[in-house]
C-alpha cells in the first residue's frame, strides 16, 4: 500500500490536481458562507492584505516557512478587517470606499518592505500573486516514511481545519448568517463567529498563496459558492456542489493548462467562471432557461384574494 | 540624490509629470465613484484590465501602449458589463458579481499572459510591469498618449459635468430632466475606466483602485461640494503621483505604483484626522468639551438638589459625596466652576476633607439648567 500511494504522491499531475481541489474545497467551505453574508468583496481585501502579514513574519523571524507566517497573515487579514470596520462607523467614509483604501495600502506596503529589505530572497511578488502550481510537487517533505508535496500537507491540514469548523460550528455559522438578530438573542456571538471565519480565510489565503497565487484564491472562495447558490436553496447542498465545482475545476484547469501550457492556477480558476456561467443558464430554478420556461408557461388560476376581517380599517 | 539633481533629469521629470497627470484625471473621476459607491467597481475595472493587455500585445505583437490600452478598456468594459448582468439576471449579489467578474477576469488575463509570455516572446516586452507598474518601463511616447487621453477624459468631464453631477446626486430627478439616465451611467464608468486604464503602467492593475478611491476619500473630509470636492482629489491625485515617481525614482528597485499607493494613503490619513469640521480630531474635542459642559452642568444641579434636599441653599456638599453621585471624580469640574464664579470652597475641618458651595451666580444657573425639565422639579414637594 505504501509503494503505490508513494507512487500517487510521485505523479506530479497527481500532486497537482490534489492541492487544487484542495485549495478549492477549503476556499469554497468558506466562500459559500461569505456569499451569503455579502461579504464576498472582503475575500479580495484579505487575501492582498496577508501579504503584509507574511513579510512582517519574515522581517521578524528572518526565515520563510515558519508557523509565523499563518499567524502574521491572520493578523493582517483580521487587521484589515477591523480597520475597514473603524472606518465605517466613523462615518466619514462608506463601506465599499473603505475596503477600497484599506487592503491597498497594506499590499503596497508590503510590496515595498520586499523590495527594500526582502529582494534577495524567494518572496517574489510575481509568484505570490499568480502562483507556482505547476512546481509545487518539487518541494516533498518526509511523512512516515512517505515523500510527499508540502503544499498538499499545508492545504490537506488547512482544509480539515475549515471542514471542522463548519461542521463543528454548522448551526451557529447557519444562524448567524441568516439570522444575525436571532443568533444575539440565543446568546451565540455573531460577532466573533464572523471574525472567526475570516481569520480562517487570512490562513487559507496564505496556504493557497503557493498554490494558486493570491488573486485566483478569490475566484475560487467566490465562485463555485455563486454557482452553487444558482443551484439550490439549501445550505448543506450549497456546500456540496460548491465543492463538487472547485475540485471538477481543478481537474479540468489542469488538463487545459497542460494541453496549452498555461498558467495552472489561472486555467484552475478560469474553469471555476465556465461552470458558473452553466449554473447561470441551466440552474434548475434560478438560472435563465428556468426561468425563461416559467415566464412562457401558463400561469397558475388566479386565488381568490384573502379579504381582511377585523383588519380595523373602515 | 537630491531633488534639483532629480528633477534635472529629463525621464523622471516626464515621468513625474505622467504620474502627476494619472492621478489628477484618477482623482476627478474616482470622485464620481466614491459618491456613487462604486469605489469596488475601480478595483474590478483595474484588475480586470489584465486579459486586454495581454490580447493586445498578442494581436498587435509588439509593446506599442495604443493597443495595450485598447484593449484593457475594452476588457474593462465586458467585466463591467458582467457585473451588471449577473446583479441583473441572477439573483447574485453586487458584491459577488464584483468579485466574480474581478477574479475570473484576472484568472483568464493570468491564463494569456503566461501563453503570451511563452509562446508570443512578451517575456522581453515586460509586461509584467502591468502587474505593480514600473516608471521605468514608460516611453515618452506612452506618455504623450497617457497625457492626451487624461486631457481627453476631463474634458468630457467638463462638458458633461451638470448631467453627471445630477445623475450622481438624484437620478430620479435627471429622470424627470428628461436626461439619458442609463446612457449618463455608462459614459461615467468607461470615462472611470479610462482613468484606470491610463494609470496601469504606471501603478499597476493591483492597486489602481487606490488612486481611483483615496484622493476621492480624503477630498470629501474637507468639502460638502461636488465642485471643491472634485478639484481637491485632483490635487491630491497629481500631488500622490508626483511624489510617488519621484521616491520611486531616487531609490533603487522601489516599484512606483506602491509608493503612490502609499502617498494618496497618507492624504486620506491626514484628512480624516484634521479636516476641519468632519476631522477625527475636531470630532474629540468637540466630544471632549462636550462632556466638560455637560460634566460642569450635573455637578452645579446636583449641588443645587443637595441644598434643595437639605433645606438649605447654601448647604456645603461633601466632595466625596459629590463623587459618589456624579459617578467619577469631581475635583477637576468643581475647579473649573469656582474660577468661573458658581462655586466656592469651604472647610469645616481639616479633616473631612473639601466640602462645595453654590454661590448665588451657581444657584441660579443650576435652575437655568432645569428649566427645561419643568422648572425648579423641588423633589420633596
Amino acid at each position: 500500500v505504501t509503494a503505490l500511494l508513494q507512487g500517487w504522491l510521485d505523479t506530479p499531475s497527481l500532486t497537482i490536481v490534489a492541492i487544487g481541489a484542495l485549495v478549492g474545497i477549503a476556499a469554497t467551505l468558506l466562500g459559500t458562507f461569505l456569499v451569503l453574508r455579502r461579504e464576498s468583496m472582503l475575500s479580495d481585501a484579505i487575501s492582498h492584505s496577508v501579504l503584509l502579514g507574511i513579510v512582517g513574519a519574515y522581517l521578524l523571524t528572518g526565515a520563510l516557512d515558519t508557523p509565523w507566517h499563518l499567524v502574521g497573515a491572520a493578523l493582517a487579514g483580521l487587521g484589515t478587517v477591523a480597520l475597514t470596520d473603524l472606518l465605517v462607523r466613523s462615518r466619514r467614509v462608506k463601506q465599499d470606499a473603505a475596503i477600497g483604501l484599506v487592503f491597498p495600502a497594506m499590499f503596497a506596503a508590503a510590496v515595498l518592505l520586499i523590495n527594500l529589505y526582502a529582494r534577495d530572497v524567494h518572496l517574489d511578488t510575481d509568484a505570490v500573486l499568480l502562483g507556482e502550481i505547476a512546481f509545487a510537487w518539487l518541494d516533498v517533505v518526509q511523512v512516515g516514511g512517505l515523500e510527499v508535496a508540502r503544499s498538499l500537507l499545508t492545504m490537506l491540514a488547512i482544509a480539515a481545519i475549515n471542514l471542522a469548523f463548519v461542521l463543528l460550528l454548522y448551526k451557529e455559522l447557519k444562524l448567524a448568517t441568516f439570522d444575525p438578530a436571532l443568533a444575539i438573542a440565543l446568546g451565540l456571538r455573531p460577532g466573533l463567529i464572523g471574525y472567526a471565519l475570516l481569520g480562517l480565510v487570512s490562513v487559507t489565503a496564505v496556504g493557497a498563496f503557493d498554490a494558486v497565487g493570491a488573486i485566483l484564491f478569490v475566484a475560487f472562495v467566490i465562485v463555485p459558492p455563486a454557482a452553487a447558490y444558482l443551484l439550490t436553496d439549501r445550505l448543506g447542498r450549497m456546500l456540496a456542489y460548491g465543492s463538487g465545482i472547485a475540485v471538477a475545476s481543478s481537474v479540468a484547469g489542469y488538463l487545459f493548462a497542460r494541453a496549452y501550457d498555461v498558467s495552472v492556477g489561472g486555467s484552475m480558476a478560469s474553469a471555476t467562471g465556465v461552470f458558473l456561467l452553466l449554473a447561470v443558464a441551466f440552474g434548475p430554478k434560478h438560472g435563465l432557461i428556468a426561468r425563461a420556461l416559467r415566464r412562457r408557461a401558463p400561469l397558475p388560476p388566479p386565488t381568490p384574494p384573502v379579504r381582511a376581517t377585523g383588519g380595523g380599517r373602515p | 540624490m537630491d531633488l534639483a539633481l532629480l528633477l534635472g533629469d529629463f525621464t523622471v521629470r516626464s515621468v513625474a509629470l505622467g504620474a502627476g497627470l494619472v492621478g489628477l484625471v484618477a482623482g476627478a473621476l474616482g470622485s464620481f465613484a466614491v459618491l456613487r459607491r462604486q469605489s469596488l467597481l475601480g478595483d474590478t475595472l483595474s484588475h480586470a484590465a489584465l486579459p486586454g493587455i495581454a490580447l493586445g500585445f498578442l494581436i498587435s505583437g509588439t509593446r506599442a501602449l495604443t493597443p495595450i490600452l485598447l484593449g484593457a478598456l475594452l476588457s474593462g468594459a465586458l467585466a463591467a458589463l458582467l457585473v451588471l448582468l449577473l446583479t441583473r439576471a441572477t439573483r447574485l449579489k453586487d458584491d459577488a458579481a464584483l468579485g466574480i467578474s474581478l477574479s475570473l477576469f484576472f484568472a483568464v488575463g493570468t491564463v494569456l499572459l503566461t501563453y503570451a509570455q511563452r509562446h508570443a516572446g512578451a517575456a522581453q516586452a515586460g509586461l509584467d510591469a502591468f502587474l505593480f507598474g514600473q516608471a521605468a518601463a514608460v516611453l515618452p511616447s506612452d506618455l504623450t498618449l497617457i497625457g492626451g487621453v487624461g486631457l481627453v477624459a476631463l474634458l468630457a468631464l467638463a462638458l458633461l459635468w451638470k448631467e453627471f453631477k445630477a445623475v450622481t446626486f438624484d437620478p430620479d430627478f435627471a429622470r424627470s430632466l428628461g436626461l439619458p439616465v442609463l446612457a449618463l451611467e455608462v459614459a461615467l464608468t468607461v470615462l472611470i475606466a479610462v482613468a484606470v486604464v491610463i494609470g496601469l503602467q504606471l501603478v499597476g492593475v493591483i492597486l489602481m483602485v487606490a488612486l481611483v478611491v483615496a484622493p476621492a476619500a480624503a477630498a470629501r473630509q474637507w468639502t460638502r461640494r461636488l465642485e471643491a470636492m472634485v478639484v481637491l482629489a485632483a490635487l491630491f491625485g497629481a500631488a500622490s503621483g508626483v511624489a510617488g515617481a519621484l521616491v520611486s525614482a531616487s531609490v533603487r528597485g522601489l516599484a512606483t505604483g506602491p509608493v503612490i499607493v502609499l502617498a494618496a494613503t497618507a492624504f486620506v490619513a491626514v484628512s480624516l484626522l484634521f479636516a476641519p469640521g468632519r476631522g477625527l480630531l475636531w470630532g474629540l474635542a468637540h466630544a471632549h468639551a462636550r462632556r466638560r459642559t455637560l460634566g460642569s452642568h450635573r455637578v452645579l444641579v446636583d449641588l443645587l438638589r443637595l441644598g434643595q434636599d437639605h433645606r438649605d441653599p447654601a448647604y456645603a456638599s461633601e466632595q466625596g459625596m459629590l463623587d459618589t453621585y456624579f459617578g467619577g471624580r469631581t475635583g477637576d469640574v468643581l475647579r473649573r466652576l469656582r474660577r468661573r464664579g458658581l462655586v466656592e470652597r469651604v472647610d469645616h475641618m481639616p479633616e473631612e476633607g473639601a466640602h462645595w458651595v453654590l454661590t448665588p451666580a451657581g444657584q441660579a444657573q443650576a435652575r437655568e439648567l432645569l428649566v427645561p425639565f419643568g422648572g425648579r422639579q423641588e423633589r420633596d414637594a
